[in-house]
């Protein structure tokens, strides 16, 4: 059953004043991350804008336990924690590691993959704002086709974006969903179901990044609801392989009523070099994964 | 009652980390340490050693969770070689930047390209500057002996610690060793306590961003910034020194096997030449030197059994009176010169010792080095020491031309 808003754990885990940026996608997803973990909770978290969020030395804004590992070792933290708990009896504990989509879908995948294969008992949250943004707004394998980053200047991203999604349930793991900080009810659900699962549990959040995007801080959630809502990011989960839509997805799916692409594209200054041929493609590509989760919701 | 097993300096090894009672062990494949990591997977899925030995897909990953599991106060070992040890190195500096008493073997083997399996030190010796402890081995029962004193130095000056040894000289070598008494062990080597154990109680955030500058806490008290941290860990190293010695002669005490602290000697009274080096080369170096005493030469003999932090004062002590230095090594800094010569002549510097050193390059990827070759070597040395030559750098066994 979800939690109704009035269950929400009230505490607050991130004290206020932190360093990310004004409207940062992350910090509202975290928030609720945490709240929904609780307490016995220890996070290892590598280079990325999550780091600068924890504070700079003697400083954070954060109440749990975290350990900072290097940009490729996430899950490896996560694993060497979990080991070394395990070997002091300290089950209590619930060990999370949580990078972006750099430090997921590129340098981390090896780590994670091999930590998953293993069924190590941790959650690993991959907060996904589509590029490099610590570095300065880089191009991942996570950025859609058609931005705008620093690496893809003037031509724009060439490639779609890869579906880690597939690639981590192809790893046999009880638990995978999908999230956005747009609708937090739904990502407090999804984490407080994961804390009752064993083993590895993958969740991955669409993070949306004013500076990063190009949209005003306020719009935020504008930006994620637009992203739900024409497809773009598609609100799932897949427990013991069984696909469900979830949340506002669910009713869209329900409704056959998403929007066009068009309306989520042209709010951002990263599409700005997007021509037709490139919107179609895109509309082309969300198309095409949206009828795969139809067919999935299915079976 | 202790016993004495014939083993190789990897079984040696293993039987170390049983004793310690380690709790956490990581480990990727890599001749010649392999099956080091192989027997304790062995003992730890048949029940007799109680860890968790979490099976990871690289080296990198198993300095990662040596790190993450002694974050969290277990005590963790892993092993590698060449490559291995290569592919740790960001971790490398993460762990001794984080103050993690880890323990790692590193049996020596020689790096690529092109591939080579066989032995030299160029893996750790290149890994110098991370802020490990180094200890290098002669022998098998030298082999067991440091890992058990490893655990005792690294969990007293906080910081991580290598003990090398020879990839195939020693790890697939059988010689005879004495195994402790578990119980002795016990009372020489007390439970790991961290220095910050990682939990919801006191929540921390461990290795943060840091400014270069000192700033203030949310109490208002001035911590440290990069620098400090910095110089901690020299400290910490430079003051390790005094552990390890003293690590030796409780050890000595107890198990009645004095490894020397941080360096050997062997005839070395009335050297009128000395011939130093590092692990099995040295152990080596003490045959030419028994062959040359035999033709007149007094030669003596100087092993380096720790390379960091540098025995100094030690060196600068036994070569105080050399006439003449010969350095063999097993590894090369690249545009200068071996680097155990460069650091006992930068021992050496302002002490008003200005005896010829010559450095011998030996042994590279697994290269015959006879002891008879060794001694040659010295007596060559000496004829150009007469002739004036106080510099030389020469490639042992190898075409040059
Ligand atoms: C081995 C290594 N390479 C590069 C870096 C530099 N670096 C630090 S954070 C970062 C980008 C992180 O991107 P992502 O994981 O997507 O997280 P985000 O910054 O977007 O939150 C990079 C490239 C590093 N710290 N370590
Ligand atoms: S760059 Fe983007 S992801 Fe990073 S802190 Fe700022 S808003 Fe958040």
């Amino acid at each position: 059953m979800p939690e109704k808003i009035f269950k929400v754990n009230q505490k607050e885990y991130i004290l206020p004043g932190n360093r990310s940026c004004q409207g940062c996608g992350l910090a509202l997803a975290y928030r609720y991350i945490l709240k929904a973990l609780r307490e016995n909770t220890i996070m290892t978290i590598p280079a990325s804008c999550l780091t600068v969020l924890h504070g700079l030395y003697p400083i954070t804004s954060v109440t749990v336990p975290a350990l900072n590992c290097t940009f490729a070792s996430t899950a490896a933290s996560a694993s060497g924690l979990v080991a070394g708990l395990a070997a002091q009896n300290r089950t209590e504990m619930t060990v999370v590691a949580m990078a972006g989509d750099g430090g997921t879908y590129d340098i981390g995948i090896q780590a994670l993959s091999g930590a998953a294969e293993r069924g190590t008992d941790f959650i690993y949250v991959c907060y996904d704002n589509e590029g490099y943004m610590n570095t300065g707004t880089q191009r991942s394998s996570a950025t859609p086709m058609g931005a705008l980053t620093t690496t893809t200047p003037v031509l724009t991203k060439q490639q779609n974006k890869k579906d880690m999604m597939k690639i981590m349930e192809a790893h046999d793991i009880p638990y995978l969903a999908t999230a956005s900080p747009s609708y937090p009810i739904d990502l407090y659900d999804k984490f407080v179901k994961a804390k009752r699962i064993k083993g590895t549990r993958y969740i991955q959040i669409s993070a949306p990044c004013p500076p990063g995007w190009g949209f005003a801080p306020k719009d935020t959630v504008k930006i994620g609801r637009l992203a739900v809502e024409t497809g773009m990011v598609v609100l799932y989960e897949i427990e013991d392989g069984k696909f469900r839509f979830t949340g506002r997805s669910k009713t869209l799916a329900e409704k056959g009523n998403r929007a066009p692409l068009i309306q989520y594209v042209e709010k951002q200054e990263r599409f700005r070099k997007m021509n037709i041929e490139q919107l179609a493609r895109l509309q082309k590509w969300v198309d095409g994964k949206w009828n795969e989760y139809l067919r999935r919701a299915e079976e | 009652m202790s016993a004495v097993q014939i083993l190789t300096g990897n079984q040696a090894a293993a039987t170390a980390v049983k004793l310690c009672d380690v709790q956490v062990i990581s480990a990727y494949p890599i001749t010649p340490s392999t099956s080091l990591t192989e027997m304790l997977a062995e003992w730890i899925e048949k029940g007799e050693l109680k860890a968790e030995y979490v099976r990871v897909e690289s080296e990198h990953s198993v300095m990662t969770v040596c790190v993450s599991a002694s974050s969290v106060g277990a005590r963790v070992f892993t092993s590698t070689s060449s490559h291995g040890l290569l592919y740790m190195h960001e971790q490398l500096h993460w762990a001794a930047g984080s103050r993690l008493p880890i323990v790692t073997c590193v049996i020596n083997r020689g790096v690529g390209a092109p591939w080579s399996i066989f032995n030299d030190q160029q893996d750790s010796i290149s890994q110098r500057d991370t802020g490990w402890i180094q200890i290098y081995c002669r022998d098998n029962q030298e082999i067991l002996d440091s890992v058990i004193q490893a655990y005792r130095i690294a969990e007293e000056v906080y910081c991580p610690v290598m003990v090398c040894y020879d990839g195939f000289v020693l790890s697939h070598t059988m010689m005879p060793v004495e195994i402790p008494e578990a119980e002795k062990v016990k009372n020489f080597l007390p439970p790991y306590k961290p220095h910050t154990i990682l939990s919801p109680e006191e929540p921390l955030n461990i290795n943060p961003v840091i400014l270069p500058t000192q700033r203030r806490d949310a109490q208002g008290v001035l911590r440290d910034g990069y620098m400090e941290f910095r110089w901690k860990l020299q400290h910490a190293l430079e003051g390790s020194r005094d552990v390890i010695v003293e690590v030796n002669r409780q050890f000595a005490d107890l198990f009645g096997r004095d490894h020397g602290g941080m360096l050997w000697g062997y005839r070395t009274d009335d050297a009128e030449v000395y011939l130093v080096g590092i692990g099995s080369l040295a152990t080596e170096a003490t045959m030419a030197a028994d062959m040359l005493r035999e033709e007149g030469i007094h030669a003596g003999v100087v092993g380096i059994r720790v390379y960091r932090p540098f025995p100094r004062e030690e060196i600068r002590n036994v070569l105080k009176n050399a006439p003449a230095i010969v350095i063999f090594e097993k590894d090369i800094s690249y545009g200068y010169e071996g680097a155990l010569s460069a650091d006992v002549k930068a021992a050496l510097y302002g002490t008003g010792i200005s005896a010829p050193v010559h450095n011998y390059i030996a042994g590279l990827g697994g290269r015959d080095v006879k002891a008879a070759e060794l001694a040659e070597a010295v007596r060559s040395s000496l004829a150009a020491v007469a002739g004036g030559v106080m510099e030389r750098q020469t490639w042992l066994n190898c075409v040059t031309e």
